[in-house]
């Protein structure tokens, strides 16, 4: 590297314009730090002090409340998961686990918690199928290069951020009311979300796409919907697959909450045995939300691994 | 011929294309059947079109329409001496309303113009005379029961002792042989500033505006502009203050949650990357860390705080916290791996300390990428904790789920949706703007 000379004009000058310039960025990069130091201490005190029970008086009782949760006898918690009776039954619903079976052929069941949680899964199966599809008609209108109308793109694209936007419970209580309480409700609301979410991932995957074989089929006269299928969807499909998958991710964990605030599955059940203090109960289901989810999570990585390889993915809402 | 030849040659060119194994050409249609099975499967599961054909669809336009609308239904008691138009208790026009779409006639009976002068109702203690576009018919009140003498127009029903004339959108009248109900619908939302209990109910903005500049002290000891802004604020059909306050709480539980698990995340991430950290069992433990706090959903944290903090944005930060710390440590340590070793060893050849060469060999790599990635999770942070807050976490999620299991209070629901929506586009807009100028800079 060329260094000028230490006593130099020139060295002087660059020297001086450094010093400035990194005072400047440090000056910056105090700032920026100490609004933000700020902006947490706020918000820290304005949780704090509207909270319904406070940090510090909490803190030392942290963990008070999982006393509860340790079952008088462990081998409640797998009783509760399979649905077999418990030794302990007294009759009240902290026990009564034979009760929820869900009879298959005679004395064959299918234990309650498992029917939950495979209603929860079929809510998110369902509904990233529903966003995919849905997603998958609107993302080559909303994407800039492969869009029939500029007009269209602005509708398309205003209508998949206010699906992304708006809020899950709303949807979910809108057709509770009218469909009754239940996970059909849920579906449709996590499946509305998904369409907004997934149509802007997929809109601007088809926007970094190469435009060649696009060029290819107009010149042979290929219509829109040829140029869609032949030249665009052949090169973001893997893609797409992907983000799909992580898509299903996050939406069990959607379906989950929604279930809690009435949309049914093991969210609901969950909410219940938690506010009631039911221990094994409690274990039981969180091992089963626990193994399920990161069941979920391994099996997407792997089929996400082979469709694009390592590329490793942000995680968007 | 000629395309049969090329065709040929472009056959013979490129065999792999044309004579695919059959399990890779049927691929496509194999996934599709199975796709449509399982949604049939589903649809059995749900038990769908039973759903679907109970469901109450004729709440939808309903509900939806109360969204922007509300209803005022004064009640007409026949039997006293006089019959005085009674407005129900909460009633948007205040305690002595005398709309004029009622009109009190010379014979002590009223006029009610439902949807203007085309649909009306008009009665004293004897009859009632509905009129609906033209059509009139007339209801007997003398006996017990109400009798129509005509035959029944497509409008009008008979159930039990009561008469229900439909007068479209706008509103219906009910009526018994003692009393006639009134349901008249208007745009809008009532009293979104002052309710009917606020001294400047019912002015007009250039009397209310001259009132807080010049008038006299409505309430002694508190200026005019005080009071407006505590009438509005402690507005009792719409709680301003109280939603607004609930917004303030979404947004803190997001932005705690996610600055936190930032700062846990971080320092975590460079110890489970393979690359920076040599330490196997360290990597894969503080891995499966992150994988075990991301997978015992926000839901479970979210539960479990409510009974350790009771309801609140501490229990829904502290939710976000532990779940992020997982997300953004995963995103982190993935970062970290994939950058350039490069610049790493250039700085170690220096005989830097192994702090700079984080300082100097890596940070600069990731950061853009880390910050970029906490703010998408800030993003999807807020919008994550109006559900959250839903379970008992706080802040709007909990208003908005109260104020819609009633099913009365829609207007109030839509409010709170703009709300929502509007702190998310502008959160969006921040996130955006923030991400392209750290991304433009880099680059």
């Amino acid at each position: 590297m060329l260094v000028p000379h230490p006593e130099s004009e020139a060295a002087r000058e660059v020297h001086a314009a450094w010093h400035k310039l990194s005072g400047q960025r440090r000056f910056y990069s105090f700032l920026g730090f100490a609004l933000l130091l700020f902006a947490l201490g706020g918000s820290m005190w304005f949780a704090d002090t509207s909270n319904a029970g406070h940090f510090f008086d909490r803190l030392p009782h942290l963990f008070d409340f999982l006393s509860w949760l340790v079952p008088s006898d462990w081998n409640d918690v797998w009783r509760a998961l399979f649905d077999i009776a418990s030794p302990h039954d007294n009759g009240t619903q902290e026990f009564n686990f034979a009760l929820g079976r869900v009879p298959v052929w005679g004395d064959f069941y299918f234990p309650e918690y498992f029917q939950l949680m495979l209603i929860t899964i079929n809510v998110a199966l369902v509904s990233t199928l529903v966003g995919f599809v849905g997603a998958l008609c609107l993302c080559f209108v909303a994407a800039r290069n492969m869009t029939p109308h500029p007009w269209l793109r602005v509708i398309v694209k205003r209508f998949m951020e206010l699906m992304r936007a708006f809020p899950e419970i709303v949807i979910a209580g809108l057709f509770a009311a009218i469909l009754s309480i239940g996970p059909v409700a849920a579906m449709i609301a996590v499946g509305l979300h998904t369409i907004g979410a997934l149509g802007k991932l997929f809109y601007e995957v088809i926007e970094n796409i190469d435009m060649g074989p696009d060029e290819g089929l107009k010149a042979a006269g290929g219509n829109w919907i040829e140029r869609v299928r032949f030249a665009a969807l052949p090169q973001v499909m893997p893609n797409f697959v992907s983000y799909a998958l992580l898509r299903l991710e996050i939406n069990v964990r959607a379906s989950t909450i929604i279930g809690a605030v009435g949309g049914g599955g093991i969210g609901e059940e969950l909410k219940l045995s938690i506010s009631r203090g039911f221990g094994a109960k409690t274990l039981a289901l969180i091992i089963l939300l626990f193994l399920t989810i990161f069941a979920v999570d391994q099996f997407s990585a792997y089929l996400r691994k082979k469709l694009v390889g390592d590329q490793s993915f942000m995680i968007k809402a | 011929m000629t395309t049969d030849t090329s065709s040929l040659s472009i056959e013979q060119r490129f065999p792999e294309v044309f004579h695919q194994s059959s399990l890779k050409r049927f691929a496509p249609l194999l996934l599709l059947l199975g796709v449509i099975g399982y949604l049939v499967y589903a649809a059995w599961f749900f038990d769908l079109p039973k759903i679907m054909r109970e469901g109450h669809w004729e709440r939808t336009g309903l509900y939806l329409s109360q969204w922007i609308s509300y209803d005022i239904q004064p009640d007409f008691t026949l039997t006293g001496s006089t019959i005085k138009p009674r407005f129900p208790k909460y009633s948007p026009l205040g305690d002595d309303p005398h709309p004029d779409w009622v009109i009190q006639n010379a014979d002590g009976g009223y006029t009610i113009l439902v949807d203007g002068r085309g649909r009306t109702v008009t009665f004293n203690k004897t009859q009632a005379v509905m009129t609906n576009n033209g059509e009139q018919v007339t209801v007997a009140l003398s006996a017990n029961v109400p009798a129509i003498a005509t035959p029944l127009p497509a409008w009008v029903q008979i159930k039990s002792d009561q008469v229900i004339a439909d007068m479209g959108y706008w509103g219906n009248v009910r009526i018994t042989s003692d009393r006639v109900k009134v349901s008249k619908k208007f745009l809008g939302w009532a009293n979104f500033v002052f309710d009917t209990d606020s001294p400047f109910f019912g002015k007009s903005p250039v009397e209310v505006v001259k009132l807080i500049v010049a008038g006299p002290e409505l309430k002694p000891g508190v200026s005019n502009l005080a009071l407006a802004g505590d009438n509005i604020w402690n507005n009792s059909e719409w709680q301003h203050g109280d939603v607004w306050t609930k917004l303030a709480q979404t947004i803190v539980m997001a932005f705690l949650g996610t600055i936190c698990g930032a700062a846990i995340a971080f320092p975590l991430a460079f110890l489970a990357a393979r690359n920076i950290t040599h330490n196997g069992y360290l990597n894969q433990g503080l891995k499966r860390f992150f994988d075990f706090m991301r997978s015992v959903d926000m839901l479970i944290w979210a539960l479990f705080f409510t009974r350790a903090f009771g309801p609140g944005p501490l229990s829904g930060s502290a939710a976000i916290f532990l779940t992020e710390t997982g997300t953004l440590g995963k995103i982190y340590s993935e970062g970290l791996e994939n950058i350039d070793d490069k610049q790493r060893e250039g700085i170690q050849s220096t005989g830097a300390s192994s702090v700079q060469v984080q300082r100097y060999g890596v940070m600069p790599q990731v950061v853009p990428v880390m910050i970029s990635q906490t703010l998408y999770q800030w993003e999807s942070n807020t919008r994550g904790a109006t559900i959250i807050g839903a379970v008992g976490a706080g802040g709007i999620g909990l208003k908005l789920w109260e104020a819609m299991r009633t099913n009365s209070n829609w207007a109030n629901v839509f409010y709170m949706v703009l709300l929502v929506l509007a702190v998310v586009f502008i959160f969006d807009s921040i996130s955006n703007a923030l991400r392209s100028r750290l991304i433009g800079r880099t680059r």
